[in-house]
């Protein structure tokens, strides 16, 4: 994968965690997966389709998660409340889409579909050619995860490009 | 959260009112805080664009917070629906997509300015008062700093 598809995502999270957990956030380990995803806590997933095709997953610590819903709520908020599920899908929507913007603006045309809480354990790889970049984050209140899977289809561009216009 | 001077109407140095419209209950909830914090008062929320504009219909707000990416109808829509029944309506989106092509559709279809998620709540304060100032209208900023002109 492309590093240049990536990065946008590593600052991205960095400075949606720095403002809605009110705590540094640093990268604690990063991680190829070629296998399909095991989710970890609270997860929510978004789809992109276009020149980029793909998924982010934004996993979540259950603490971690807790302690961003609790911040905003001002009220302690159980870690299986729908209120932090709810929480982890609008920080997918600030992390994905803030990283979306700048590969956007880079010239990549894509579509993002809303943000979908992942409910099941385990997640299919994104496509039988593609592996998963899985950046991990620690923070004073519980690890996040963000689980890149995505490919630039530059072939597509190529093909269309190619037929002729009428 | 800090507490802001407050922004109120000229015209009757009430609270300024706020629609808020966003399919998501956390971004509804941290945006009610912010409006909060700046001396406002939310008198309608929405969770996508149909319901906006019939919510605009009713409460007549100051000023629509507007998310782009909703089910049923996006708020690019809804802001061209909700501007041509009220053309003094005073619309800023708010969306964690910001990319030119959004932003232009959206100021083209009348709406008066862009924040990106997450908000920081300084940079939403000078933006409303901005738009509040822009047609010279409702605008008014708190009493200590009418005092200190």
């Amino acid at each position: 994968m492309k590093m240049e598809l990536i990065q946008p995502f590593i600052g991205s999270l960095d400075a949606v965690l720095a403002e809605m957990m009110q705590t540094p956030a640093k990268i604690a380990d990063l991680t190829m997966e070629v296998d399909g995803y095991r989710r970890k806590g609270t997860a929510a997933v978004v789809t992109f389709r276009g020149q980029i095709e793909g998924r982010v997953i934004l996993d979540m610590d259950p603490s971690a998660a807790a302690h961003v819903a609790a911040c905003l709520f001002g009220k302690e908020v159980g870690p299986t409340e729908p209120l932090v599920r709810e929480t982890v899908c609008e920080l997918a929507n600030m992390v994905i889409g803030n990283a979306v913007t700048q590969l956007n603006d880079r010239g990549f045309q894509f579509k993002v579909l809303p943000p979908e809480v992942l409910t099941q354990e385990e997640c299919a790889k994104a496509g039988n050619d593609s592996e998963a970049t899985v950046l991990c984050f620690e923070t004073s209140n519980g690890r996040v995860y963000l689980n890149i899977a995505m490919k630039y289809l530059q072939r597509r561009t190529r093909e269309r490009s190619a037929v002729p216009v009428a | 959260m800090k507490q802001f001077e407050a922004l109120t109407r000229k015209k009757d140095s009430e609270p300024v009112r706020y629609l808020i419209v966003d399919d998501s209950v956390f971004a509804r909830k941290s945006l009610a805080k912010m409006i909060e914090s700046f001396g406002g008062q939310v008198i309608g929320e929405a969770g996508d664009g149909c319901t906006a504009i019939t919510e605009y219909a009713r409460t007549k707000p100051d000023i629509v917070l507007m998310d782009i990416t909703m089910p049923q109808m996006e708020g690019i829509e809804a802001v061209e629906r909700i501007v041509q029944e009220h053309p003094d309506a005073r619309i800023v989106m708010v969306s964690s997509v910001g990319y030119q092509d959004n932003i232009l559709a959206a100021l083209q279809k009348g709406a008066r300015h862009f924040v990106q998620k997450p908000v920081k709540p300084d940079a939403l304060y000078e933006i409303i008062r901005y738009v509040l100032n822009d047609d010279g209208v409702t605008a008014a900023v708190g009493a200590g700093e009418e005092k200190s002109r």
